[in-house]
């Protein structure tokens, strides 16, 4: 097991390179910099700014430099609030985007999967129908609409919510909720259609041949099983919520690192761009080695580490 | 001897979208204890949807009783409710599926699969249960008990997943074992060692077994008794004897003729011509009179009574009647005897 990890965490290291690598050169070879604006600084000014972030050494010396500070998890000063270091700002934003998504994903998955097994359950009925107009809905309404549709009801209409900013936990239901919505339908699909899949296996007759009662059979035997692709689904799905945040960050008013990575990407902020692209790299490897160990604790036929097995 | 099941006019339809599908028509059959009676046939004759039925396992809706009863022990189970059902199953009758290697569930140990029915229907403890799983598996002949029964299927070969597999259905003592073609997902080596294995535990247990089967060696291996099904009706049943030796019914003799035979040369297949009749709309009369060589007038709109042949063997085909022409068994349907003598 140990071996095991310490080899994804090698693979980590390795992909955060090229990830590092990759961003570096795309973005200084992206026209523009920094400095430029629409009202141009006197070259002198420019000169001296460019000396003072180094941006007047050669590149390599740059990129070098970088992996230097980088190794030290040191992002370097903002180049568009010099008071600001790039390790503030993502120390100071994470934690609503973390809070966000990790809201999000809970009601993604528990309420997709319950979705799920409800209509697998109740197949070709009124609650499989019921269910998949849900899925249908969520999967194709845009989280943005969503989000400007919650608003509207539960914080304009109902005047039962916050309509924006993220100061209490009422404060995170509504963009919570917008954000879930897409994965939650996705989810519930998955799970339906997986659940069928396992319910009409030989292995659940074999259950019910045992005189196991249907709530037995549902959720010791078909449930587990049935869970594998929302799993695998886990990994994408932590992506897509962590980076996906930004528009609903932006429409309700949270100061998110969403928020921060489009920002400094309109900015030429290259210490921030890079600086979150690393940080979202970091959450993404991880999560990824985080869904591939729960795999193998919940399937035994995928053996995380070299242990037990096949003899 | 005392019966233990007593099938009578059993029909098992499906409502499917394009109609009714009789899958078993107006069945009968008895089972006494320690007996082991093969229902044979092939693909779509309606033996698994029996066996199926004696378990209540069919899904209804879209499954339904049409007609008939099945006494176990003297009791209805088609009028019982889902919860008396869960009490019978597994204890008073068990059952063994086809393939092995799906039919037990990858994310749970054996042992566990084994101790659920235990710890329902004999009320053990988790230690206690686990203490059996490891004498049922002993039993069923695997190696190693005390390690293999906390180790999950996919650890196990397809053989020793069958005799996992009988080690779950036999756990509580089962009265009545149905195996619904137990051998055939395994070579040939291996049918063979289940199938001692299953006459074994008959002889220690006393269950009565029914396997349903396509395959004739395996009956001969294994049967006291045989009902051939066809179109979802028994067309022929007797002794293993009566029906290796004395079969009557034209579709028995095809089955008998379609066995491969190690003394002939010829490596063509024997086939019974024809494919077997749509359930959705089954024939008026005797189902296999489309396919059926000495097929009559009277065998298209008529279904044959059983002409009881001796107080084992009945037979329903017209031939038997005594205004019908004589016919004599094809050779190949005579030959068939030489398997059991193998």
């Amino acid at each position: 097991m140990a071996k095991y990890l310490v080899k994804r965490v090698g693979f980590i290291l390795l992909s955060l390179f090229f990830i590092v690598t990759i961003t570096f050169f795309l973005m200084q070879a992206a026209p523009g910099g920094p400095f430029t604006s629409e009202r141009q600084l006197p070259p002198e000014i420019e000169q001296q700014l460019n000396e003072q972030y180094g941006l007047d050494d050669p590149l390599h010396v740059q990129y070098i430099d970088y992996l230097k500070d980088i190794a030290v998890w040191d992002f370097g000063p903002s180049f568009k609030y010099p008071a600001q270091s790039v390790n503030d700002i993502i120390n100071r934003s994470v934690p609503y985007s973390l809070i966000l998504g990790a809201e999000a994903i809970f009601i993604a998955l528990s309420i997709g999967v319950l979705l799920g097994v409800v209509a697998a359950l109740k197949h070709n009925k009124f609650g499989d129908y019921t269910a998949m107009v849900v899925a249908v809905l969520g999967i194709s309404v845009p989280n943005f609409i969503m989000a400007a549709l919650l608003q509207y009801v539960f914080a304009m209409q109902m005047d039962a919510l916050p309509v924006a900013r993220f100061d209490s936990f009422a404060h995170t239901l509504l963009p919570a909720v917008a954000l879930a919505t897409t994965p939650l339908a996705f989810i519930a699909r998955l799970m339906r259609s997986s659940m069928l899949e396992v319910l009409s296996s030989d292995y659940i007759k074999t259950a019910k041949s045992k005189g196991l009662s249907h709530r037995v059979v549902t959720y010791k035997h078909a449930l587990r099983n049935a869970i594998m692709p929302v799993i695998s689904y886990l990994g994408p799905l932590v992506v897509a919520i962590l980076t996906g945040s930004f528009v609903i960050e932006k429409i309700f008013a949270i100061p998110g690192l969403g928020n921060e990575f489009v920002e400094s990407i309109t900015n030429r902020d290259y210490t921030v761009i890079m600086g979150t692209t690393v940080f979202f790299s970091v959450l993404l490897l991880i999560s990824i080695l985080i869904v591939d160990l729960i795999y193998g604790l919940i399937d035994p036929r995928i053996k995380v580490a070299g242990k037990g097995g096949g003899k | 001897m005392k019966k233990v099941l007593e099938v009578d006019n059993l029909s098992v339809s499906f409502d499917t979208f394009g109609g009714e599908v009789k899958a078993v028509r107006d069945v009968s059959f008895e089972l006494s204890k320690q007996e082991t009676l093969a229902i044979v046939g092939e693909s779509g004759s309606g033996k698994s949807v029996t066996a199926q039925s004696l378990m209540r396992l069919i899904e209804m809706p879209p499954g339904k009783f049409v007609d008939g009863s099945i006494k176990f022990d003297g009791e209805d189970l088609v009028l019982k409710s889902d919860k008396q059902m869960e009490d019978i199953r597994g204890k008073e009758i068990s059952m063994i599926f086809q393939d092995p290697m799906t039919s037990l569930n990858p994310t749970m140990t054996v042992g566990r699969q084994i101790s659920e029915s235990l710890i329902k229907h004999q009320g053990m403890t988790k230690k206690e249960a686990h203490n059996r799983g490891i004498e049922l598996l002993k039993l069923v002949g695997i190696p190693n008990p005390e390690a293999r029964i906390n180790q999950y299927p996919h650890q196990y070969s397809g053989g020793m997943r069958q005799r996992g597999m009988i080690a779950i259905a036999l756990a509580c003592n089962p009265k009545m074992l149905i195996a619904d073609e137990p051998t055939t997902a395994l070579d040939v080596t291996i049918q063979a060692q289940i199938l001692d294995l299953m006459r074994n535990l008959k002889e220690q247990t006393g269950a009565a077994i029914i396997l349903i089967t396509h395959d004739l060696g395996v009956v001969a291996n294994a049967a006291d008794r045989v009902a051939v099904m066809y179109g979802g009706k028994i067309v022929e049943t007797g002794s293993a004897d009566e029906i290796f030796y004395n079969a009557r019914h034209p579709y028995t003799w095809g089955l008998l003729g379609s066995m491969p035979k190690l003394e002939d040369d010829n490596v063509d297949l024997h086939a019974i011509p024809g494919s077997p009749p749509d359930l959705l709309d089954p024939p008026k009369g005797c189902p296999f009179a489309a396919r059926c060589p000495y097929a009559m007038k009277v065998c298209e709109d008529h279904m044959p009574e059983y002409t009881e042949l001796s107080s084992t063997q009945k037979t329903a085909c017209w031939l038997l009647d005594e205004r019908a022409p004589k016919v004599e068994p094809p050779e190949s349907a005579i030959a068939g005897g030489s398997i059991v003598n193998e």
